[in-house]
């Protein structure tokens, strides 16, 4: 069955919508449709991705307006009759057609304090214990999150802000039994924690269903304020030094 | 191009590291503790390689979920899933410091499921004696490339290219000296000079069409070690992972985890018969269930109980389903049914194969904890690769070492699930400490300019207006011909045949054309991937052809049994100076001692 795509084309900040059409088939995915594309119509459409099956994160984009993995996005969930819009995510520069520059998360993940182990022979951690950090380990960083998350993608906050996937980083290394280091103040001032107003989108777009919100950002922020701003604790601090 | 030399940038470092999955990742780790300075080359993003697609678990005899564990026991497991062409020292070697490289994950902030009493949890899986593999639900691999990762980042004097592709290996008097690489993003080259190379970049699989392999997979490494002049060895052994997806068809060929059998799938045919215990080979009959009642009392657990037959190794449970549906018993798409959903209850399912689960529902409109799935073979890993030396990782070539799927001789002709995992780790952390310390002792070697501009020259070419072919088009011949003439089962006829188109598609992938511009373009990177896969596809229909007998992942129909001459002998490609020079060469044998323990009947 023929399918219309309209795909975004283009470099830098010079683009174009490119409408194309293509032979739909059982179980497509979306990404399946721009490969197509690529094999027969445009050989140099861009487009990343790596293992097609939901697992790598590598294939983020808007598919009619909506942020998707290409891969895990069935073409027989689009109405027949109209054209599916495929455009790069919207927080990230552009480098050429679907392809954004996603660097800038490396950097901010490079800046959080990595696990700190403890030094005790034999350290042993039960199930019940690690269950909510290894929620957050399912993270595949395909950074949709980061993608939708209002603090990035219309105030454009990313030198005071680290994101939603770097938020839960930092939740994921503080609920740590083992880990033996302190954040808090890092995620008050770097991170930025506190500009999160918990409109809870990126949990809505998260592909591994991580309850980034609720089981990572709000109890760092609670963790921030308790730190920073409880009274008594902060008397407390003038007093002792 | 004249006498005009292209502008590329220029940099300088003991150790380069081709490949950025476990193996790169580990192998970086290594080196910079060494002292080394380390340039890591990631072709995607840093944490896509396709160590994520790794699900089940990674195998170390940790003895956590049975004690009777041990690392002689994991060695045998191993020399016996591969069919004994394995290298012993190798095989010694993974099984004594696997348990070692998964503690120290644990130190860096890997988070494996847990035992009761708070260890590292381990599963079954095929071919494993006893419950081995330490495993976080079915994204294992994912779990151990974030954790490098993360390392990695912090590692002091260890830069990281990423969506950086090496496209030349430069060598000088039979040394590897550095290489050149270009940029995907906007197409611009660098020359990396390094004293010392490590090739980790992985498998093949993209040769082939019905693959769980990424696009990555385009045998990069043993194209670049072999045209720079290193040996491969065992390159006819290909596993087809017995349990892929086969509908809808544009998943055909992704990975459904061994997970499933191990914790307690089991395969049916269209007849309702659990049809893997009349596949029991002789060698594995003392340690495998003899029918549904022992099968079942394996997975209440009952203390002495046999593994069922699902769990026998890959090669074994790949032909059966091929000869299943061959014979008319498939499922309706043409493979075999793969049952959870009355083995298990479903919020079990749901925890321990979360991403089965997920990628049933999503991509097949079906849900594992009420139904069956449908699996049959997919190309799913390179055992053969660059030959090295078991302790150092050293190749054939001065300075040039390899780790990982790259690399061959730990798994001979069969690969066990979870062994690919801490094979990685095992062989990274060996070959980038080996690959530190010669690069500390050798004296630095500055690149040719001349080979560097023929290089720079072969990079470029593709953009030339009077190429033609389409790269894609030829990528999917060449995947036809693999698939045709290479595959599962093999003859001497369609080997030979295979080899003549593929020298006939050679030809043309000199006259292939990059489209458009110089900047992310993916029909430029597919032309030198193509190049790369029609090195591998003619390496791997050579050795096929020549070990004219059936063992592990390869399977010739003209010679279906072992023939006990070839299997004390490798395989070994070379470059000569008229194109692949075919050699058999002796394998090393093992101690007695360790040699009777791997041959008794049952441990």
């Amino acid at each position: 069955m023929k399918r219309k795509v309209i795909i975004q084309r283009g470099e830098k900040s010079d683009f174009f919508m490119h409408e194309f059409e293509m032979e739909g088939g059982p179980g497509m995915v979306i990404l399946d449709a721009v490969h197509q594309i690529q094999a027969k119509d445009a050989p140099d459409l861009a487009v990343r991705w790596n293992c097609k099956a939901g697992k790598c994160g590598s294939c983020s984009a808007e598919v009619n307006g909506e942020p998707k993995l290409m891969c895990m996005c069935r073409m027989s969930d689009y109405d027949e009759s109209e054209p599916i819009v495929i455009k790069p995510m919207k927080a990230f520069p552009v480098i050429k057609d679907l392809v954004t520059d996603v660097s800038w998360n490396y950097e901010v993940n490079k800046k959080i304090l990595p696990y700190q182990h403890p030094d005790t022979e034999d350290p042993r951690m039960l199930q019940e214990d690690v269950d909510r950090v290894q929620e957050f380990r399912k993270c595949i960083e395909c950074f949709l999150c980061q993608d939708v998350c209002h603090v990035i993608r219309d105030s454009d906050m990313k030198s005071e802000y680290a994101g939603p996937r770097f938020l839960m980083r930092n939740a994921m290394l503080e609920m740590h039994p083992l880990d033996q280091g302190n954040r808090l103040e890092t995620l008050k001032e770097d991170n930025g924690i506190g500009l999160c107003n918990i409109t809870r989108c990126c949990t809505e777009v998260c592909p591994e269903n991580i309850t980034i919100t609720d089981n990572a950002i709000i109890p760092m922020k609670e963790r921030v304020v308790d730190e920073y701003y409880d009274p008594l604790k902060w008397i407390w601090k003038k007093l002792t030094g | 191009m004249g006498d005009v030399m292209e502008d590329f940038e220029e940099k300088k470092y003991d150790v380069l590291v081709v490949g950025a999955g476990g193996a790169g990742i580990r192998a970086a780790i290594a080196a910079s503790d060494e002292g080394a300075t380390v340039c890591l080359v990631s072709k995607s993003l840093l944490g896509k390689a396709h160590t994520v697609m790794a699900e089940g678990g990674a195998a170390a005899a940790l003895g956590n979920a049975d004690e009777r564990d041990n690392w002689k026991a994991h060695f045998r497991d191993t020399i016996r899933g591969g069919k004994h062409l394995n290298n012993w020292k190798m095989a010694k070697i993974h099984a004594e410091q696997a348990p070692e490289r998964i503690m120290e994950l644990e130190k860096w902030g890997a988070v494996f499921d847990r035992t009761k009493d708070g260890k590292i949890n381990q599963r079954n899986f095929g071919g494993h004696r006893f419950p081995r593999l330490a495993h976080v639900g079915d994204r294992t691999g994912l779990e151990i490339i974030r954790t490098v990762q993360d390392k990695v980042i912090h590692q002091e004097n260890v830069d990281i290219l990423m969506e950086c592709t090496v496209a030349k290996i430069l060598t000088e008097n039979n040394q590897a000296i550095g290489a050149l690489a270009y940029y995907r993003n906007n197409g611009k080259l660098v020359s990396i000079q390094a004293k010392s190379t490590i090739i980790a970049t992985g498998g093949i699989g993209k040769a082939y069409r019905v693959t769980s392999n990424s696009w990555e997979y385009t045998g990069d490494g043993h194209a670049l070690a072999y045209l720079a002049g290193a040996d491969l060895q065992d390159m006819e052994f290909i596993q087809f992972h017995p349990t892929g997806m086969v509908w809808p068809p544009s998943v055909k060929g992704t990975l459904v985890t061994e997970g499933v059998r191990g914790e307690g799938g089991i395969l049916l045919n269209n007849k309702n018969e659990r049809f893997m215990f009349n596949y029991i080979p002789e060698a594995f009959a003392a340690e495998t269930a003899k029918n549904e009642k022992e099968a079942n009392d394996w997975l209440k657990g009952v203390k002495g109980a046999m593994r069922p037959p699902e769990l026998l190794t890959r090669d074994v449970v790949a032909k059966a389903i091929m000869k299943e549906v061959k014979e008319g018993r498939g499922s309706p798409h043409g493979g075999a049914f793969l049952d959870i959903a009355n083995r298990q209850p479903p919020e079990y399912i749901k925890k321990k194969l979360p991403s089965m689960y997920h990628q049933f529902k999503e991509l097949g409109d079906l849900d594992i904890t009420t139904e069956p799935m449908e699996v049959g073979p997919t190309t799913h890993y390179m055992m053969g690769g660059i030959r090295v030396d078991a302790e150092t990782g050293a190749s054939t070539l001065k300075g040039m070492y390899a780790a990982g799927e790259a690399a061959a001789g730990l798994h001979g002709a069969n690969r066990l699930g979870g062994n690919s995992l801490s094979d990685l780790l095992v062989f990274g952390n060996i070959a980038g400490r080996s690959a530190a310390t010669f690069a500390m002792n050798s004296k630095e070697r500055s690149i040719n300019k001349n080979d560097l501009k023929e290089a720079i020259a072969n990079t470029l070419e593709y953009f030339d207006n009077d190429k033609k072919e389409n790269p894609y088009h030829l990528h999917e011949e060449l995947q036809d011909i693999m698939e045709n003439h290479a595959g599962i089962v093999r003859d001497e006829k369609e080997l030979i045949k295979g080899i003549e188109k593929l020298k006939e598609l050679e030809k043309r992938v000199e006259n292939v054309k990059a489209f458009g511009s110089r900047s992310y373009n993916p029909s430029w990177h597919l032309c030198l991937d193509l190049k790369n896969m029609i090195v591998t596809s003619l390496a791997v229909t050579e050795a096929a052809k020549e070990r004219r007998e059936s063992r592990g992942g390869h399977t010739r129909l003209d010679y279906p049994d072992y023939n006990d001459e070839l299997g004390m002998l490798n395989i070994i490609i070379r470059k000569g100076p008229d194109g692949i020079n075919v050699i058999k060469s002796d394998k090393k044998t093992m101690p007695d001692d360790l040699d009777e323990f791997v041959h008794k009947e049952a441990i």
